[in-house]
């Protein structure tokens, strides 16, 4: 055990991976030399050499593309982009390719990857550098998507997802990077991809979140036990997709109310599919409509306001009293 | 001197068996045996019958949209000819020649247009990926196998396959510019056939060659005719040569044409002129190899004869396999997304066609019928 923060954990994580298995390798835009902008990747070329972690020319296709040829021929690509900003510009290798090789090939050609990228809000980042759009992603079959939201998980989710038989997305909230530090086990938790946490039990509403937005969550849930005596429940999603339904049920089911907190745009978001199960199988026992506190459906503005679009413990706290009150 | 000149360069075309059977016999020493020519002009053939009767399949509604191969038979043969059988062949989807003599069974690839997945189930033992169906993304795939091929210090190459419309794709100029800067043994084998669908290659293209884009990335390059499989499996040896010892990738050329329509939904005498085409039948590849061959007491009417019997005969076979095997079952589809389905794509797969996803079939008529007589 020791403390450490995200960007830490993540290093951790990677250099047991390459240590363990020389399958995997790292490849990105400023990833050995440098260590990557935000330095996850710091010390993995003096220790693994040049034949395992690249600095690729600049192209985000191009570094997706030829990772999934790499993972077709049996090696473990861990991709870095740079900001998940960039993403857009390896969309089609990522759809097209990345996430239906396997299913193409009828389990000839398993694309075994992972591609890690910052995303989210809230660093005073410029332009194209703050956007949450893991919407995307979680709606294109054959992917994962993990969003760890602390040091701890960090480390061990990305320890599965490298170790995950098919390509997983994996979204790092460039907010809680440096934000706190947590004591860190010296071997990976077992925690499955596509298993939530229940990081609080409670009685009276379920909150669930994941990624950079456990942080208000949790500061609304201190709030709200502590100046409004509510009770609440907290599930922290882990994992986009597979998505784990039956924790999300088992837990509405018991409450009987539900806030979704997510930074990325509303509609068609993570939370609306979140409704959507709620609705499939935990309808009767409902006793308020669920609702929202996410990013409006705009562009992510510059950072002068951003405070104003990233949703914040007070809005959540005005939900859940929303919520509560609601007969 | 302000002004001075940083390069000065040439483009090599190589052609070797050319459309009037002149034959250099320097450039063709030792490329292609008699008795090989011989079997790749038979198995020319063949993929050339195939191709009418998939064109058959297609207007006859036994199959879905088909792309012919017909006139570019040489380029992706002589590829395969020279390359190792453990060498990654990367395709699109107009190298039924090169893929066949590699061992792909016909019937693949009839099945894929016949819009069955198992068309994409290659067989483990043959170093080859399905065919790409958007333009361009496999050449970045050649890359990686071939990137991942030098990580684990094999001597096995990649060799891609893409149109002339392909080199204006932005993947295109990735992955060669990956290939040259980290030296990654590829071979990048433009099949320039004239058309992309119905734009001419001068719009894709304002320069000279395609073959010069390889050029700009620093690697080696070279124009030859597509037509000759001799000239083919030349520059494609060199070019494997230089791989396969230097991890040096080099870009290639082969200029060829589409005698048949982009595919079985497409007219292209609404875009090109007829004259072209016959211009461009003279070039046929089968032809040149025939007389080649018949120059030389190689092959002979009666020959010909027996081969075309073969050919119907094999072609027929396949197209039976195809259209023989049993249909999939409905939860086929799901089988292969994931290693292991989650939960909510398990559910999914095991209620396939029932109208309310989630609920088992076998319960289904009777908490339909309950269900509408207590709405009622």
């Amino acid at each position: 055990m020791a403390q450490m923060n995200m960007v830490r954990a993540l290093n951790k994580a990677l250099d047991e991976t390459m240590a363990a298995d020389e399958r995997v390798c790292v490849i990105g835009e400023d990833v050995g030399v440098d260590g990557g902008v935000f330095r996850v990747t710091k010390g993995l070329l003096d220790t693994y050499g040049e034949n395992r972690v690249f600095d690729t020319p600049l192209a985000e296709c191009g570094i997706v593309g030829t990772a999934v040829g790499m993972a077709i021929y049996g090696l473990r690509p861990v991709v870095e982009i740079q900001f998940s900003g960039f993403m857009m510009q390896a969309f089609d290798q990522i759809e097209q390719n990345m996430a239906r090789f396997r299913r193409r090939s009828r389990g000839r050609f398993p694309v075994s990857m992972v591609l890690r990228t910052p995303y989210g809000g809230g660093i005073r980042a410029v332009e194209h550098h703050s956007e949450s759009r893991e919407a995307y992603w979680a709606h294109t079959p054959g992917l994962k998507v993990v969003i760890p939201s602390g040091p701890r998980n960090a480390y061990s989710l990305l320890h599965a997802s490298i170790n995950d038989p098919d390509p997983v997305i994996f979204y790092e909230p460039k907010a809680v990077y440096r934000a706190f530090r947590e004591e860190v086990p010296d071997v990976p938790d077992p925690i499955e991809i596509g298993t939530a946490q229940v990081v609080r039990e409670g009685a009276d509403i379920t909150l669930v979140a994941y990624g950079a937005m456990m942080r208000p969550t949790l500061e609304a849930v201190e709030d709200l036990t502590e100046m409004h005596g509510v009770d609440p429940e907290v599930i922290d999603l882990l994992s986009i997709s597979p998505m784990d339904t039956d924790t999300l049920v088992t837990s509405v089911s018991k409450t009987g109310r539900c806030v979704i907190v997510h930074e990325g745009p509303r509609t068609c978001g993570i939370a609306a599919e979140i409704i959507a199960r709620l609705n499939e199988n935990a309808f009767e026992h409902l006793l308020a409509p669920i609702k929202r506190v996410t990013g409006y459906d705009i562009h992510f503005p510059f950072f002068q306001v951003e405070k104003h679009f990233l949703p914040d413990a007070d809005i959540i706290v005005d939900a859940v009293k929303e919520t509560l009150a609601y007969e | 001197m302000p002004v001075r000149t940083v390069l000065n360069t040439t483009i090599e075309h190589v052609s070797i068996l050319d459309e009037d059977g002149n034959f250099d016999a320097d450039l063709g020493r030792d490329l292609i045996p008699d008795d090989d020519a011989v079997r790749l002009y038979e198995h020319m053939s063949i993929c050339r019958h195939f191709d009418e009767i998939a064109f058959k399949l297609q207007r006859s509604g036994r199959m879905g949209t088909y792309p012919e191969n017909r006139g570019q038979e040489a380029a992706s043969l002589g590829a395969a000819y020279v390359l190792r059988p453990d060498d990654w062949l990367v395709p699109c989807y107009r190298e039924n020649t090169g893929l066949f003599w590699r061992g792909l069974p016909m019937e693949m690839i009839l099945l894929h247009w016949m819009g069955d997945e198992r068309g994409n189930q290659i067989a483990a033992d043959l170093a080859m990926t399905p065919q790409a169906i958007p333009i361009g993304t496999q050449l970045l795939h050649a890359v990686g196998l071939a990137w991942a091929s030098k990580y684990r210090g094999e001597d096995r190459i990649s060799c891609t396959f893409f149109g002339d419309g392909a080199t204006s794709e932005g993947d295109c100029h990735e992955a060669l510019n990956f290939a040259a800067n980290l030296n990654i043994p590829v071979v990048f084998l433009c099949q320039n056939n004239g058309w992309a669908i119905s734009v001419p290659t001068k719009i894709q293209c304002s320069a000279p060659t395609l073959a010069q884009r390889g050029m700009a990335y620093g690697m080696p390059c070279v124009q030859c005719d597509g037509n000759d499989i001799f000239a083919v499996a030349k520059v494609v040896r060199d070019a494997a040569e230089l791989a396969r010892t230097e991890h040096r990738p080099t870009f290639i050329e082969a200029v060829t044409y589409r005698l048949g329509d982009h595919t079985t939904a497409d007219d292209a005498r609404r875009y090109r002129d007829q004259a072209e085409v016959d211009a461009w039948k003279k070039r046929d590849p089968l032809l040149r190899l025939r007389n080649y061959l018949s120059e030389r007491t190689l092959w002979d009417d009666d020959r010909e004869k027996a081969l075309a019997a073969r050919a119907k005969k094999e072609v027929a076979a396949a197209a039976r396999r195809a259209e023989e095997i049993a249909d999939p079952a409905r939860t086929d589809m799901f089988d292969f997304l994931y290693a292991t389905l989650s939960p909510d794509i398990e559910a999914q797969r095991s209620t396939a066609r029932t109208s309310s996803l989630g609920v088992d079939p076998t319960q289904l008529d009777d908490a339909r019928s309950s269900g509408i007589e207590e709405a009622v």
